[in-house]
């Protein structure tokens, strides 16, 4: 390599490495003012990894690995840790906002005194632009001009301004011009947002006659830490909890999102009305992933048994034919078979219909959900498992069940003392990967029925087909019942226990681990 | 086991137990042809092969303006490939250095690529949707409902089995080539770039395509980030078409379902030999 490449690739290096700097900078100030502290962190030690690395000789190997590790990071890692926290909050619905930003809107609150002045208010707008003058008039007949926030009685200004002609009716202020009726409803927003001073109360718009006093209802005592209503004098304090609390029991709505220590994980394991759905839920998914493997496994094994004969006819054809399901992406298929097993309209009742059996509630019914679900599955899981037993059967051999047909076995003997116990030794770490996969199986579970039917009394949107993914999802997402994101959370967190011990046990077992030991 | 001297009972019985279960496969997909070639859209009382067929459902598929299956699954197409794009090349740059070069730290980063692969990343799938909720505060157009959004989160997610795939490939490749490259006075990313990735076509375009039908089949963390028709993948948009309507829309369901499978079926058929060897070796598809 010549000199001269050497230098365009050092400027190249300074420019990228330039950008990337002055990008950083400009978002950190961003940052920076908007107290984002610890997104401000982890881009500081982002954008210095990215410096050092390209710039450090020494860290060469590292230029490769750094592209996919940031998205690792970003997308993977800090998910999880931030599951963690959240799992240790109570954000949800209600409790969404900071406190800051709670503190911030119930300051925002008014409330109108029982001896509220109310003013009879005309709007006068600069044409062609959003600045308005009001002109007020009280019960007395006083009259006052609004102007930035203050309230001037009409005496202190020039005549020929207010009321040139002097006919007593102000048509115009200044270059202002008055507003009809219908105009003051296209500018409502922004009459909405006016407020005067009046005294020590707040003037803002009552309708679209009147402006009418107010008075702030609460104020926050930064220093201890409290809330007090102007109105009753009544003291708010921040609860563990995330409210605002008086004494007595009352509470200001919105909530802020607090941590809340250990509470998720007490209520998930202690309150009857959410321990029991998610025991159901929590059994099930186990029931649900041994079921499938199992089944998936055995239609899987006997289809490649019958197809393990080199001379049988149309084998190529077969074999194609039985792993179209594998090939028809999932969520296709669920939806399919959603539509097939439809009590009223689906194929499969018409179809029973003929064998005189009628109207399975394949949807509401609990048990039959589950039975229709593990259908499901087998047509959708058998091919994979059928795949996985053909190339492992190809590696038995024959000189086995020669022997065993010496001994005069009988094919089931065979099958059972030779072929069973080679193939799971062989097939062991992919039936537990299937067993982990079929445990977070959420497209075949929530397509299907939403992991209904529900679960009746449930506090929680649990149903009775809900697996722990399909259930952390409704918690969260699920529509018409608010989100509880700590609670998911914390069952995310029971699911991964579950999931990294399936998953470590069979590292174990196939020596992947070993593998990182001999690759020093 | 021995079948020379199987009875044509037995042989029978073999053929007839297989087409039983072809039958068992074949019926959702015949099902569908047929209620997609049914100008009803109803199925109530359908006959395998419908009385006056019509590409009627077909035609609505391309022209709906309410329902445009056409774009969720150019949506879902566009996302698929810039996802598996950029996965495989971000792998496949952090897959040399593990297999090629000795650095402190280099067993810890493949344990850390294995000990990532235990956490699914859709479990924390509360924690990605805050995130983006977020980062919509700043930067709006990498917020929720982008693509952009959907395409980051796959790519994080992808990077550490296709990273471990492909360090085991790496590995099979001999060093003599980059050897002898290095004689030439190539540096160590044009031995990189011009021996290894060439070399590694085969398990490239195996990660490209498995990639891509993964992403194609994703539901639920497009489900969560994703929330206007517009933005929607076929996964979403085809869920929320159907959803409880099976009476009333059965017909362009149908025929919306088939187009939607054909391109990940083809690409199946064309690569199974890989898929199946991918399959053994750890690789499950979702």
């Amino acid at each position: 390599m010549n000199i001269q490449d050497n230098m365009w690739k050092y400027l190249f290096k300074i420019i990228f490495l330039g950008i990337v700097d002055a990008l950083s900078i400009w978002s950190a100030v961003i940052l920076y003012n908007d107290a984002s502290y610890l997104l401000l962190i982890g881009l500081i030690i982002l954008v210095g990894a990215i410096n050092i690395v390209y710039l450090v000789d020494k860290a060469y190997p590292m230029r490769y690995i750094l592209p996919g590790t940031i998205f690792m990071v970003i997308f993977v890692v800090y998910p999880i840790f931030y599951t963690v926290y959240i799992s240790f909050t109570n954000y949800g619905t209600g409790n969404i906002l900071s406190k800051d930003q709670v503190v911030e809107q119930l300051e925002n609150r008014y409330f109108s005194p029982d001896d509220a002045e109310e003013f009879k208010f005309n709007a006068f707008k600069l044409e062609d632009e959003k600045k308005f003058i009001l002109l007020f008039e009280n019960k007395e007949g006083e009259r006052f001009i609004g102007l930035e926030q203050e309230l001037i009685p009409i005496q202190n200004f020039d005549k020929k301004i207010i009321d040139s002609d002097n006919d007593d009716k102000i048509e115009e202020i200044a270059n202002y011009k008055r507003l009809p009726k219908i105009q003051l409803f296209q500018n409502l927003d922004y009459l909405q947002e006016l407020e005067f001073q009046r005294n020590d109360r707040i003037l803002r718009m009552k309708n679209t006659e009147y402006f009418s006093s107010y008075i702030r209802q609460y104020k926050y005592d930064e220093e201890k830490d409290q809330l007090i209503s102007l109105r009753t004098n009544k003291i708010f304090k921040p609860s563990q909890n995330g409210f605002f609390k008086s004494e007595d029991g009352e509470k200001l709505t919105p909530g802020f999102r607090n941590n809340i220590g250990w509470k998720n994980y007490k209520k998930l394991l202690t309150d009857e009305r959410i321990l029991n759905p998610f025991l159901r839920v929590f059994i099930w998914t186990f029931e649900w992933a041994i079921l499938s493997v199992f089944l998936t496994f055995s239609l899987g094994l006997f289809m490649a048994i019958l197809l393990n004969d080199k001379n049988l006819k149309f084998r190529k054809i077969y074999r194609i034919i039985l792993i179209l399901p594998y090939a028809i992406p999932g969520f296709i298929s669920v939806l399919v078979w959603r539509g097939l097993f439809n009590a009223e309209v689906g194929a499969i009742n018409n179809l029973l219909q003929f064998f005189s059996i009628g109207g399975i509630q394949w949807m509401q019914d609990p048990v039959w959900a589950k039975v229709a679900l593990l259908i499901v599955n087998l047509w959708m899981g058998f091919p994979y498992m059928m795949l996985i037993a053909l190339g492992s059967l190809q590696s038995i051999s024959n000189n086995l069940y020669e022997a065993a047909a010496i001994d005069g076995a009988s094919v089931w003997q065979k099958f059972r003392h030779i072929t069973l116990p080679l193939l799971l030794v062989s097939l062991g770490p992919l039936l537990i990967s299937s067993f982990a996969f079929n445990f977070n199986n959420f497209n075949v579970i929530y397509l299907f029925n939403e992991g209904g039917p529900a679960i009746p009394g449930a506090q929680t949107p649990a149903g009775a087909t809900d697996i722990l993914i399909s259930y952390t999802y409704r918690l969260s997402f699920a529509t018409g019942r608010g989100s509880d994101f700590g609670l998911a959370s914390t069952v995310a967190l029971f699911i991964f226990m579950i999931t990294a011990t399936i998953t470590w046990f069979n590292f174990k077992y196939t020596g992947v681990l070993e593998d990182v030991k001999e690759n020093e | 086991m021995n079948n020379n001297y199987e009875s044509t009972t037995i042989r029978l019985l073999r053929h007839l137990i297989i087409l039983l279960v072809i039958a068992f496969v074949f019926f959702p997909i015949i099902w569908t042809l047929s209620a997609s070639l049914n100008p009803a859209n109803t199925i109530v009382g359908q006959k395998i092969i419908p009385d006056n067929a019509s590409l009627v459902h077909y035609k609505e598929i391309f022209t709906s303006d309410t329902h445009p299956f056409m774009l969720w699954m150019w949506n879902s197409i566009k996302i698929s490939l810039i996802t598996a794009f950029f996965s495989v090349a971000m792998t496949a740059l952090a897959a040399y250095p593990f297999s090629r070069f000795h650095f402190t730290g280099r067993r810890k980063g493949l344990f850390m690529i294995l000990l990532i692969q235990i956490f699914p990343q859709m479990l924390a799938m509360v924690a990605i949707y805050l995130l983006f909720l977020n980062i919509q505060n700043y930067i709006p157009s990498i917020g929720l409902n982008t693509h952009t959004a959907l395409v980051l989160t796959y790519l994080g997610g992808s990077i550490g089995v296709n990273t471990w795939l492909m360090k085991g490939y790496l590995d099979t490749i001999p060093r003599s080539l980059e050897e002898a490259a290095y004689i030439d006075g190539a540096s160590r990313f044009q031995a990189f770039f011009q021996i290894i990735l060439p070399l590694a076509r085969p398990i490239l375009s195996v990660l490209f395509v498995l990639q891509f039908i993964r992403t194609y089949s994703e539901y639920i963390l497009a489900s969560i980030l994703l929330n206007s028709t517009g933005k929607f993948t076929l996964a979403v948009g085809l869920q929320m078409f159907i959803s409880d309507m099976y009476g009333k829309r059965m017909g362009v369901f149908s025929a919306a379902a088939l187009i939607g499978a054909v391109p990940i079926v083809v690409l199946f058929m064309i690569f199974q030999d890989y898929i199946v060897h991918g399959l053994t070796g750890g690789g499950v598809k979702e």
